[in-house]
C-alpha cells in the first residue's frame, strides 16, 4: 500500500494510472467534441462528460499530491544517469504543473459568465464569473495549447519509460506497473 | 427687431431650400456612452424558440433631416468580439472560426448607400454590411422613433431597424440546422446631435 525506498505502493500506482487514463480520455473527448456538428447526439453530452471528468481529475490530483508528500519517494535506480534523473524530475514537475493549469483554465472557460459546472448531474461547482475581459477566449487558448503540450510531454514520458524497459532493461516501468523489485 | 427676425427666418428658409441637405441635415453620434443604443440579434434554436444576443461594443454616426430623408447617412462599426449571448461557452464558440472568427475579423461595419422613405413612413436603409470579411448589400427596414430636446441641453433622435441575413451569405460555416439558416439583426439607435 505504502511506498518504500525501492518500490511504489499500490496507492501511488493506482493514482498514476488513473490520472493517465483520465488525461487521455479528456484529451480525446476534448479534441472530438469541438469538431462535432450541431445535430450530433454527442454535441451536448461530450462537453458535459469532459467537464465532469475534469473536475474528477482535479480531486484525484489533489489527493494524489497530498499522498505523494506524505509518502517516501522511492530512490532513483542506480542505473539512471544524472542527466536522466534531472530530466525525469523536471518533466514530472512540468506534467504536474500543466495538469493543474489546464484544469484551472478549463474551469475559467465554463464559469466566465458565473455559471457553475455541473458534475455528472450530481452536484455543481460554483462559478465566480470573469476576472479578465474575454476570459473564456483567453482561458480557451491556454487550455487548448497547454493540452497539446501536456499530451506531447506525456508521450515523451511514456517513450522514456519504454526505453528504460526495452533498451536499458531496467526496473523503471516495472516499478510503476507493480512488479516488485528486490533490495 | 421683430421684422429683422422675420427677415432672417425667411432668408434662412430660402437658403435652406437651396442648400437643404448640407445645411439642415444634422449630424448625430450614436450614444454608446450612455448605452441608449443596442445591436441585437436573434436566431431560431432548432426551430422551436428564439435565441437572442447582442454586440456590447459598437459605435457610429448618422446624419438625418426629417425634411429630406433621402440625404440621410449612417455608419456603424461593431467590435465582433463583444458578442454576448449570456453564455460564455457559447460566446467562445461564436467568436471561433466556426462562426465570426473574431481573431481574423475583429470588426463588422455597416455603411449606408441610400435611404428611402416608403409610403407608410418607414425607411429603407440600403448599404453594405461587412461581416466575417464578406461585404454584401443589405436593406434595413427602419423607422424613426422620435426626436427632440433632451432635458440636459442636448438634442436626440432615435431609430429602430431590422434586417435578416443568411449565415451562408457571410461565409459562416457552422450549420445550425434547417430552421436556423438566417439571423435577424435588430438595431435600436439613439443619436446625440453634434
Amino acid at each position: 500500500m505504502n511506498n518504500t525506498q525501492t518500490n511504489y505502493g499500490y496507492v501511488s500506482i493506482f493514482f498514476h494510472w488513473l490520472s493517465a487514463l483520465s488525461i487521455f480520455t479528456l484529451f480525446g473527448l476534448g479534441y472530438y467534441m469541438v469538431e462535432l456538428t450541431y445535430y450530433h447526439e454527442w454535441y451536448k453530452t461530450a462537453p458535459e462528460l469532459h467537464k465532469s471528468i475534469g473536475v474528477l481529475l482535479f480531486v484525484i490530483m489533489v489527493v494524489r499530491l497530498v499522498w505523494r508528500y506524505k509518502q517516501v519517494t522511492p530512490a532513483h535506480l542506480t542505473s539512471h544517469s544524472t542527466l536522466e534523473r534531472k530530466a525525469g524530475k523536471l518533466i514530472h514537475s512540468i506534467l504536474y504543473l500543466l495538469i493543474f493549469i489546464i484544469m484551472i483554465s478549463g474551469y475559467l472557460i465554463s464559469t466566465a459568465d458565473g455559471r457553475g459546472i455541473d458534475v455528472f448531474a450530481l452536484f455543481i461547482i460554483p462559478g465566480f464569473g470573469s476576472f479578465i475581459e474575454n476570459q473564456e477566449d483567453i482561458a480557451g487558448l491556454i487550455h487548448q495549447w497547454l493540452a497539446y503540450l501536456l499530451i506531447t510531454l506525456s508521450l515523451l514520458h511514456a517513450i522514456a519509460a519504454l526505453k528504460h524497459h526495452f533498451i536499458d532493461k531496467d526496473k523503471t516501468l516495472n516499478r510503476m506497473i507493480g512488479k516488485r523489485q528486490k533490495n | 427687431m421683430k421684422k429683422t427676425i422675420t427677415k432672417l427666418a425667411i432668408t434662412s428658409l430660402l437658403t435652406g431650400a437651396i442648400f437643404m441637405p448640407a445645411v439642415n441635415a444634422a449630424d448625430y453620434v450614436i450614444d454608446n456612452k450612455g448605452a441608449h443604443a443596442s445591436i441585437n440579434f436573434k436566431i431560431k434554436h432548432l426551430g422551436y424558440s428564439w435565441l437572442t444576443g447582442r454586440f456590447d461594443k459598437f459605435g457610429g454616426k448618422f446624419s438625418y433631416d426629417p425634411a429630406n430623408v433621402s440625404a440621410s447617412k449612417i455608419e456603424v462599426n461593431i467590435d465582433t468580439s463583444s458578442i454576448n449571448s449570456n453564455h460564455a461557452e457559447r460566446d467562445k464558440h461564436l467568436k471561433s472560426d466556426d462562426f465570426l472568427d473574431v481573431s481574423a475579423f475583429a470588426n463588422a461595419k455597416f455603411v449606408s448607400e441610400s435611404v428611402t422613405e416608403k409610403a407608410d413612413g418607414r425607411l429603407a436603409v440600403t448599404g453594405v454590411l461587412t461581416l466575417h470579411g464578406v461585404s454584401k448589400t443589405i436593406t434595413i427596414d427602419a423607422q424613426a422613433t422620435g426626436e427632440g430636446k433632451d432635458p440636459w441641453g442636448g438634442y436626440r433622435a432615435g431609430f429602430s431597424g431590422t434586417t435578416n441575413i443568411a449565415l451562408t451569405d457571410f461565409a459562416i460555416k457552422m450549420n445550425l440546422g434547417p430552421a436556423s439558416t438566417h439571423v435577424q439583426l435588430d438595431l435600436y439607435i439613439e443619436g446625440i446631435k453634434q
